[in-house]
């Protein structure tokens, strides 16, 4: 178990830039997802730790080392690749032994350590198999026992479950969590995947373009996104955002079309009046027919049993809302609904950052939020 | 392309016949004129039946022409040729694809280029460079103004001269080149994280995984280098020691003019000559076709 610290790492590519500057600190024994889309610089980073990519400038230190220079076998990590990179002439014993033999460690002794890391994954049935007859998840498991057998400061994981098919992939979920629980070996996980990085990650990483946009818990990043971006990136579906002008002394927020929304004035008394993006959860909205009412027009409703999203259009964007099974909603049919103030949350309009409560805040100190520049 | 027409089946299998008889055909007439003797086989026409003079014709030929020193030394410089061709084109076509340096490109194109430049091509220089080896060395310093005497060293009549010639393969390296390009990135990083060093994820992960190219390109090159015919020629004078057997069996053919044509003999000959050739390809047949097309994972 090592800490991993990350200083001010740049990456250039024919002096294009694709990591600017990135800081993090990882915990001995934490758990932290990189999340974004592809392109956005989470697996070169991922690379510069694991050292298959030079280190264009800052440094990057495992354990409080420094392994700028060091060669990947000298930095004590292991890696799982999104397609396995299993060794296709290999058994499975042979391809989870490799490293060891490498190491020189005795036949009896190796053995031993294949036999119960393939126990642990629940692959020791197919020691014997060459990695073209099996699943993709037996495969996955494989390639995971690579990982684990050469008892690794830190594990990297590179999108390791983009391969699998949707059940296969939660499972896996699972399992990789039970082993870190029992391990509590130091991981980074590439994803782009936000349930997968929700659902993992002691800490999530939300990266763009080559910068951090936010460092947080699960249920910091879901509740105080610290930038539109990530609103747009988190939770399944992702915050509802429009833009409007808000009016300071109605407390409101005019859209496009005419209609006005409520904000909470206690939590942003000293607002000016202007441009504004107000961003709220599909469950915030809920489905009346008082006469403060806003107007939605369903598109399509998907039914998901136990509730149903209809996608609506409000203000000419496109919103989900969640609504019970039970209410009478038909595409095509203007429907009211009225979103609780205290459910808004609001965004700078240029720059997308998020306005953070200017009165009371009960959490505030919890977060680390990094604001993008 | 699944074609269901009684005709159409009928029609493609008698091309197939056709050609298979057109290819095998003048194997038979050789085995049959092999197996006559010298009074019937001159016969016009020549009698189409295989005779009963079979093993008396190659004991004759095998004896008369020196055969038992004259396949060794083929199969020693083939074989050598082939192991030696296989080394190299591999071990070029793994610093191409593998390792990132500057001449990376300028090192490929001149490997590619020498494809232009057969043996045939370069045969003078190349026999005078095998008559005295270090006089390409002795050129460049004289240039530089030195005038240093450097010993003598001829590969004349030596298996090194029959073999290092042939060895240079541009095929053999663009084979290998376009095999170790399918193989994913991640397969070397995975060997990196490992521990494993290049050499050893050459030998280990590499070659094993280029088991069916390799066979490919044996069977080729080693079919290529039997069938050597100029360079043994020019390179060998010793030819009661270091004679090949493609040269031993041109001895034989009649040229048309003072003795008689005992083409009986020669027949013989060429059966054993193509016999070497012909075994390997049979047995690497199978790989031929998988090395050169597909890529195994």
């Amino acid at each position: 178990m090592s800490n991993i610290s990350i200083r001010k790492v740049r990456k250039t590519y024919d002096k294009n830039e694709v990591v600017h500057g990135v800081d993090l600190e990882v915990a001995a024994g934490e758990f932290v997802v990189l999340l974004g889309p592809s392109g956005c610089g989470k697996s070169t980073l991922l690379r510069m730790v694991a050292g298959l990519e030079a280190i264009t400038s800052g440094e990057i230190a495992i354990g409080n080392k420094i392994v700028n220079k060091l060669e990947p076998r000298e930095r004590g990590c292991a890696m799982v690749f999104q397609n396995y990179a299993l060794y296709p002439h290999m058994s499975v014993a042979e391809n989870i032994g490799y490293a060891l033999k490498i190491a020189r460690v005795p036949k009896v002794e190796r053995n031993e350590k294949i036999r119960s890391v393939a126990e642990t994954l629940n692959i020791a049935d197919f020691l014997d198999r060459k990695p073209a007859q099996l699943s993709g998840g037996q495969r996955q498991r494989v390639a995971m026992g690579r990982a684990m057998i050469r008892e690794p400061k830190i594990f990297l994981y590179d999108e390791p479950l983009s391969n699998l098919d949707a059940k296969l992939r939660v499972a896996m979920r699972l399992e990789i969590r039970k082993l870190h629980q029992r391990l509590g070996t130091t991981t980074l996980f590439v994803t782009h995947d936000q349930v997968e990085a929700m659902t993992l990650a002691d800490r999530i990483v939300v990266m763009n373009k080559g910068i951090i946009e936010q460092v947080g818990t699960p249920l910091e990043i879901y509740s105080r996104p610290a930038s539109a971006y990530v609103a747009g990136f988190i939770g399944s579906p992702s915050l509802n955002m429009i833009k409007g002008v808000l009016n300071p002394e109605t407390a409101t927020i005019t859209l496009n079309d005419g209609q006005a929304l409520q904000y909470d004035l206690k939590r942003w008394p000293n607002l000016h009046a202007g441009e504004i993006i107000a961003g709220f959860r599909a469950e915030a909205v809920s489905l009346c027919n008082s006469s403060k009412s806003l107007t939605l027009n369903p598109q399509f409703i998907e039914e998901l049993g136990v509730s149903r999203q209809l996608h609506c259009e409000l203000a000419g964007e496109q919103i989900i809302v969640t609504s019970q099974s039970d209410h009478d909603v038909k595409a095509g049919i203007p429907l009211h609904v009225t979103i609780e103030p205290g459910q808004i949350q609001l965004f700078n309009a240029q720059t997308g950052v998020r306005l953070e409560t200017e009165v009371y805040d009960v959490d505030a100190s919890v977060t680390q939020i990094r604001k993008a520049s | 392309m699944i074609e269901r027409t009684p005709i159409l089946n009928l029609v493609s299998q008698a091309i197939l016949c056709i050609a298979f008889v057109a290819i095998l055909s003048p194997f038979y007439i050789v085995f049959a004129a092999a197996s006559h003797d010298f009074v019937t086989v001159n016969k016009v026409p020549m009698p189409l039946l295989p005779g009963g003079h079979l093993w008396e014709n190659l004991s004759e030929v095998w004896v008369k022409a020196n055969f038992g020193q004259a396949m060794r030394n083929s199969l020693i410089s083939a074989v050598a040729v082939t192991v030696g061709k296989i080394s190299l084109a591999s071990i070029s076509a793994f610093s191409i694809v593998f390792f990132n340096y500057r001449a990376r490109m300028l090192v490929f194109w001149l490997i590619f280029i020498t494809l232009m430049l057969p043996l045939e091509v370069r045969i003078v220089p190349t026999y005078a460079v095998a008559a005295n080896v270090l006089s390409p060395l002795k050129s460049m310093l004289s240039f530089l103004g030195l005038s240093i005497t450097l010993p003598e060293w001829n590969l004349l009549n030596t298996y090194p001269g029959l073999v290092l010639p042939l060895i240079a393969t541009a095929t053999g390296t663009f084979l290998y080149r376009q095999f170790f390009m399918t193989i994913p990135n991640e397969l070397a990083e995975a060997a990196k994280m490992d521990g494993a060093g290049p050499i050893r994820f050459f030998w280990q992960i590499l070659m094993p995984l280029s088991k069916s190219n390799m066979a490919a390109l044996a069977a080729i090159m080693f079919v290529y280098s039997w069938n050597q015919y100029l360079w043994p020629l020019l390179v060998v004078t010793d030819q009661q020691n270091y004679a090949t057997a493609t040269m031993q069996l041109q001895k034989l053919v009649p040229s048309g003019q003072a003795e008689p044509p005992v083409w009986n003999t020669a027949m013989a000959a060429n059966l054993i000559v193509l016999l070497p050739p012909a075994l390997v390809s049979i047995l690497l047949q199978r790989f031929i076709v998988r090395g050169l097309i597909s890529t195994e994972k």
